[in-house]
């Protein structure tokens, strides 16, 4: 009697779900995406293996890109149609900081998923100032605190301290400033003239594509870096850097990739835009369903050469819940990336707030906004609007539970507490100028910068 | 009764005409890069074997041994470099990516038939449904695989290829007809001539993103890559075709004046035949420049084709990476090597040198 049942369920939904995907008018059917090589790609990968773009009428091509500034000129161009992005991009790019473009984006990729890897060298100078557990291993997370020292040594040496990350506006760039402000270490300014983020910086940051970021290092360009899986774990197998600590140790459950797509495209393919949220939601259910029981699965078709591409074993290891430090060091890290519980998929409004707060905080936006700015930009960027539609659909089909979206969501997330954050300063979303004022190194209030120095 | 036996002579005329044979085909195996047919053949048919011999040692034998020198070499020094990735790849690990490709290739093939099943049964549904206009037939939307790479770059070499000799050759006719023509083309071609394809890139990619729509018939990245090989590929063969106009017979220019030609019969009746062997060196040249310069298009700029597969295996980093390449840098080392015996073939077809 039971079987019956749920014999009689189960072609219910498959029934309605072949009926509702054709429900929707489609107005454009033929889509390219962009993606960097990271494993954070991979609900684009699973919606287009599982066939979930398919389901949705959807005929989907996934191009790899070179790096995050060919990845956003292909959507503006529109050769692009979306692509995966730095949750920084369509707020950079729609407040015109740096190209100009509309973005916004209905669906955030994940949660978690970098790290911050120095090389050996560099390493084997930190590791005295790190504090030991019983067992003799270094005790988590490392405070740049550890740093600091190696770093003033090279300031006495005349020699300059380069680390890299990937975008100027990527969470790795706030995510590796940050760590480096906590440890208080200056990691430089942007003004309106200059760019380059080094005003009056201890390290150095610069620019370089992920997938190189080990090659670089190894190189000697630069001592160490901010970047996403499996970029990290990939310095562990080669054997040429330790990564220090991972964005979860600094910040529990930050925002991490979001999808983007141009505002124009969006207002005129509504409905394609729904199918491809719908495409993409499944996809991180999928990721996540039943305590990550499919990751093994994901780690497999992430090592194919068009997707990721790095050998199994590497992508394996944070995927999987784990997270090699030194080699051999191989830690528990079952929330190192997520992508969907906890809301991940959900595009927060607080979680723009925090990126905009950090480029006010560097400079890249120079002077003081409103609240109210905040607010308005995140809404203009972030759109729950149509996240919440595609979900309801999903739900009615079947295809998702009710019980998984926060569908009475303002929008922002309950406050992150002191000591979900490495440096202790809470955040909350619905408070940016004093959330940006209690930031220990920053610019605050009506600071700007110019020429070397801050006024006001 | 007669000297000689009337067999013996039909026999060694015979023979007489097997070489003649032998020795036109020789100059096609020249051609194609397979001479060292001609002393197996010529043995086979009894020439002097000792000769022969000699001739197919120098032919064969010594580039064989060269090419096993350089396996063995390659095969003992390669796994003493170690790099993050491993030890360099020996010819073994090589190989077996190449059969690594070729099963990436099938499965692909394999996934390709499956998305079309589904497409047809979704459409049938469609028809059954009494919505036919519902119906649509699209291309796969799967990754290019090595066998699509190499295709896409052949394709967009010759592309550029044919339209640097359109705008080429008819340039260098000017140029080497008219001393004025030449004097306004010669700066522009010093200046231009050894500018890199990589600097090329930036521009012609914002030039065709303004200018090209999307939906066009060619993809924009496409374009992108012919255009650049054009650039890079223009200049030899407009020097060439301009130095073989220029130095045709004088005897044979002033028959033209004395028959009183006009531009057209003059050049196509004596200025071309007498300029195609140069034209033809050009023309060669160029595709080699034009193969070199396309890798490095499509490497800088992620477009389709065999230089973004090298790039996507050095961005991959996986243990098999370095072979992967390898097997790209002998793809693209071959495949040079056939393009320009097919022009070399070309040239011996519509030349008349004294080669042949």
């Amino acid at each position: 009697m039971k079987t019956t049942f749920h014999l009689a369920l189960a072609t219910t939904m498959l029934t309605s779900t072949t009926a509702m995907a054709q429900s929707l008018d489609l107005e454009i059917e033929d889509l390219t995406f962009g993606f960097i090589k990271l494993t954070d790609m991979a609900p684009l990968a699973i919606a287009y293996e599982n066939g979930y773009f398919e389901d949705e009428g959807l005929y989907v091509t996934l191009e790899a890109q070179a790096n995050w500034k060919v990845l956003l000129d292909g959507v503006i161009s529109g050769e692009l149609d979306g692509a995966h992005m730095l949750a920084g991009q369509p707020l950079a790019a729609t407040i015109g900081y740096g190209t100009e473009a509309h973005i916004i984006t209905p669906f955030s990729m994940d949660l978690n998923g970098n790290g911050i890897t120095v090389s050996n060298e560099i390493w084997e100078e930190m590791k005295p100032n790190v504090p030991l557990m019983e067992d003799g291993r270094p005790q988590h997370p490392i405070s740049a605190e550890a740093l600091a020292p190696v770093v003033e040594d090279y300031k006495d040496q005349g020699l300059p301290f380069n680390m890299g990350m990937v975008f100027p506006v990527s969470t790795h760039n706030y995510e590796i400033r940050y760590w480096l402000a906590a440890g208080g270490l200056e990691p430089g300014y942007y003004s309106p003239q200059d760019i380059s983020g080094q005003i009056g910086a201890d390290v150095l940051l610069s620019v370089t594509p992920p997938p190189q970021m080990p090659a670089t290092m190894e190189a000697g360009t630069i001592y160490g870096y901010a970047v996403g899986e499996p970029w990290n774990q990939q310095a562990v197998f080669k054997g040429i850097g330790v990564p220090v600590i991972t964005d979860y140790d600094m910040w529990k459950n930050n925002p991490e990739k979001v999808f983007g797509i141009t505002d124009e495209f969006a207002a005129e393919n509504p409905n394609t835009t729904l199918a491809i949220t719908k495409a993409l939601i499944r996809a991180a259910q999928w990721l996540d369903e039943n305590d990550n029981a499919n990751r093994p699965e994901a780690v497999e078709i992430l090592s194919r050469s068009e997707y990721v591409g790095a050998d199994y074993d590497v992508i394996a290891n944070s995927m999987t819940g784990f997270f090699e430090f030194e080699k051999g060091d191989r830690r528990e890290a079952p929330d190192f990336n997520v992508f969907f519980r906890y809301n991940a998929t959900y595009p927060f409004y607080s979680d723009a707030i925090w990126y905009l707060t950090q480029m006010r905080r560097w400079g890249q936006i120079p002077e003081q906004m409103s609240d109210e700015w905040y607010f308005e930009t995140a809404e203009k960027v972030y759109r729950p609007d149509i996240y919440l539609e595609a979900a309801r659909m999903l739900v009615d089909e079947g295809l998702a539970n009710e019980a998984d979206f926060p569908w009475d969501s303002d929008g922002f997330k309950e406050p992150t507490p002191a000591a979900d954050i490495i440096d202790g300063v809470p955040y909350d979303g619905r408070q940016p100028n004093a959330y940006i004022d209690s930031l220990p190194i920053g610019l605050k209030g009506e600071q700007i910068v110019v020429g070397n120095e801050i006024q006001g | 009764m007669t000297a000689i036996d009337p067999e013996t002579l039909d026999a060694e005329a015979r023979r007489a005409r097997l070489f003649t044979r032998i020795n036109k085909a020789d100059a096609w195996f020249q051609v194609l890069g397979l001479a060292w047919l001609t002393p197996i053949l010529k043995a086979a048919a009894g020439d002097n074997p000792k000769t022969q011999m000699g001739e197919i040692w120098r032919l064969l034998g010594v580039p064989l041994l060269a090419i096993s020198l350089f396996l063995i070499a390659w095969g003992t020094l390669a796994p003493k470099v170690q790099t993050s990735l491993g030890a360099v790849p020996g010819p073994l690990e090589v190989w077996e990516q190449v059969g690594a490709l070729h099963e990436d290739a099938q499965r692909e093939a394999e996934k390709e038939t499956a998305f079309y099943e589904r497409q047809e049964a979704r459409n049938a549904e469609h028809i059954a449904n009494g919505e036919p206009d519902k119906v649509r037939d699209r291309a796969y939307t799967g990754k290019p695989t090595y066998y699509n790479q190499i295709w896409t770059s052949i394709l967009t070499v010759f592309f550029g290829f044919l339209l640097a000799s359109v705008v080429a050759i008819p340039l260098g006719i000017m140029a080497g007809l008219s001393a004025t023509a030449n004097a306004a083309l010669n700066p522009l071609i010093q200046i231009f001539k050894p500018v890199s394809p990589l600097a090329w890139l930036p521009i012609v990619t914002m030039i065709v993103s303004a200018t090209y729509a999307n939906d066009g018939f060619f993809a924009k990245s496409f374009l992108v890559s012919a255009i650049t090989v054009t650039l890079c590929s223009l200049w030899p063969t407009l020097i060439n075709t301009a130095l073989g106009v220029a130095s045709i017979d004088k005897d044979l220019v002033n028959v033209s004046k004395v028959l009183k030609m006009n531009t057209y019969t003059k050049i196509t009746k004596l200025v071309l035949p007498s300029a195609l062997p140069l034209i033809f060196t050009g023309l060669r040249l160029s595709l080699g420049v034009g193969w070199m310069v396309l890798i490095a298009a499509e490497m800088l700029a992620q477009n389709p084709g065999l230089g973004k597969f090298v790039w996507d295996e050095f961005q991959n980093g996986s243990s098999q990476s370095l072979a992967r390449i390898m097997v790209a840098v002998l793809t693209i080392g071959i495949i040079g090597f056939i393009l320009d015996r097919i022009m070399y073939a070309l040239q011996s077809l519509f030349t008349f040198t004294n080669n042949r």
